[in-house]
């Protein structure tokens, strides 16, 4: 790799972490699979790596209805973990679904929820790019952009985040806690995401040294009979999304008693459907119902001039993912 | 092991152990291609895409390309060096010769110990290696001969 110097620093505990990566011109190292190719592809390095990836954040557990996943957990262990298989298997899906065997034996949870919103103009030197060159100006805007996002982006950046991990924990509620110069605290994985607004070189809620140390989804085992996670991609494999769907039902005589809709692959975070959770509680499962809620998921869309055909995919992937999980059992 | 300069990585390298001064942000592929003089281990696209790069780390496949070398101080690296000879082939390379998976070669090495990975993963039919193995890429197209070779060493 050329550019610019680096050091590197390995942190002994996390205190020492928080220390190290407080620094102005420091960045987090866990699996690097993000990182190494950004840096590979010019996107401007930190001046100090601080490596976490042996810090002792890595465990996954199942405790009364209470899943915690540390955020060094590698990808692979917790979809291979005995108990996120039986209790949790939309995590399970969206992980297999993720990059390939090798990328998921190096990728962290909490670098797989920290990865940089992506588009092609962000991931290519000599082109203008807001989140690379604040106020360059976004090339994606009247040029490629079949990706790009149909909802929450802004004039300055139309990229999409990327993790198909961060889709299902969405739909399942997860919250994160981090640790910051000022304590621990936890929220919402929904609330960890910004929008880009004018500053979209900012992706997400996070302070100057502030680190994820683990992700919790609590009481969310009920959906485990009826939950999937429909990736719909360009490739079989090893591709990101270009719409995913992670959805969740509860039943009760036949009627549904509870939904969980989120999406990926169409905004700048993954884009939970709250308005369409509740129009289908109450409702029978049947073609009439899934479609009500389908196209109450794309009313606000706002389509660039290549990725309108992204709305009527969605529509139907969102279908197709109730009428996986809402037949009779 | 911190600071400015380069940092010390000890390995285990096929067994042996090596201790070597690395740049801060050297890749664990260039580290045992450039360093370490092992070129088996092939850089195609050195952006984790192609799998060429593809080693064992402590018995798990990963992608060297990506793989920040002084992060992996202390790990035991198998690279296809370690896995056969011409005269002992690894029964995954024989099964190679055997359904002429390879044209060029170049992905060959990287398929071997992705193969090998899949292998412990005990891969329930044809379509799991298909899937399992999306992460290493032929551009001869030799797919449907790499997937016969490591179905017949996995009994399929």
């Amino acid at each position: 790799m050329n550019g610019s110097a680096l050091s590197y620093i390995r942190a002994g505990n996390v205190a020492d972490a928080l220390h190290q990566g407080a620094q102005p011109t420091a960045a987090y190292f866990a699996g690097g699979t993000d990182l190494m190719q950004l840096w590979k592809l010019g996107v401007p390095r930190p001046r100090l790596v601080v490596d976490i990836s042996r810090l002792p954040l890595a465990d996954v557990h199942l405790r009364a209805g209470l899943l915690n996943i540390g955020a060094l957990a590698k990808l692979s262990d917790v979809a291979s973990h005995q108990h996120v298989a039986r209790s949790h298997p939309l995590i399970v899906e969206a992980i297999f679904a993720s990059a390939s065997g090798q990328v998921r034996n190096m990728a962290t949870v909490g670098g797989n929820l920290m990865q940089r919103t992506r588009c092609a103009y962000f991931r290519t030197e000599g082109f203008a790019c807001n989140k690379r060159a604040p106020g360059s100006g976004c090339s994606a805007l009247a040029g490629e952009n079949r990706s790009a996002a149909l909802f929450g982006a802004s004039a300055a950046c139309v990229a999409t985040h990327p993790s198909d991990l961060a889709v299902a924990l969405a739909a399942l509620d997860a919250q994160v806690t981090v640790l910051g110069s000022d304590g621990e605290r936890r929220f919402g994985l929904a609330d960890l995401y910004r929008l880009p607004g004018d500053s979209p070189e900012i992706d997400t809620t996070l302070a100057r040294g502030d680190l994820i140390t683990s992700v919790e989804v609590k009481d969310a085992e009920r959906f485990a009979p009826r939950s999937t996670y429909l990736k719909v991609r360009d490739r079989a494999s090893f591709e990101f999304a270009v719409v995913s769907v992670a959805a969740a039902l509860r039943f009760d005589g036949g009627v549904i008693v509870e939904a969980r809709l989120a999406i990926g692959g169409v905004a700048p975070m993954p884009w939970r459907l709250s308005e369409c959770e509740s129009i289908l509680v109450g409702r029978t499962p049947n073609a009439e119902s899934f479609s009500t809620a389908a196209a109450l998921a794309v009313r606000d869309a706002q389509p660039l001039a290549q990725n309108g055909f992204k709305i009527e995919l969605l529509k139907r992937a969102i279908v197709r993912a109730l009428e996986t999980i809402g037949g009779p059992q | 092991m911190s600071g400015d300069g380069l940092v010390t990585v000890s390995l285990i390298l096929n067994g042996q152990l090596r201790d070597v001064a690395v740049e801060p942000c050297a890749s664990l592929l260039d580290l045992i291609r450039d360093q370490l003089g092992l070129t088996g281990t092939k850089k195609g696209c050195d952006m984790g895409a192609c799998g060429a790069c593809t080693v064992l780390s402590d018995n798990r496949r990963i992608k060297s390309c990506l793989a920040l070398a002084a992060s992996y101080d202390g790990s035991s690296i198998t690279t296809i060096e370690g896995i056969g000879t011409a005269d002992q082939l690894h029964p995954l390379q024989a099964a190679f010769i055997r359904h002429d998976a390879l044209q060029c070669g170049y992905c060959t090495p990287g398929q071997i110990l992705s193969g090998i990975a899949v292998l412990a993963e005990s891969p329930k039919d044809r379509s799991a290696i298909r899937e399992a193995m999306s992460g290493n890429l032929c551009r001869c197209g030799a797919y449907p001969n790499i997937v016969s070779a490591i179905a017949e060493v996995a009994g399929l």
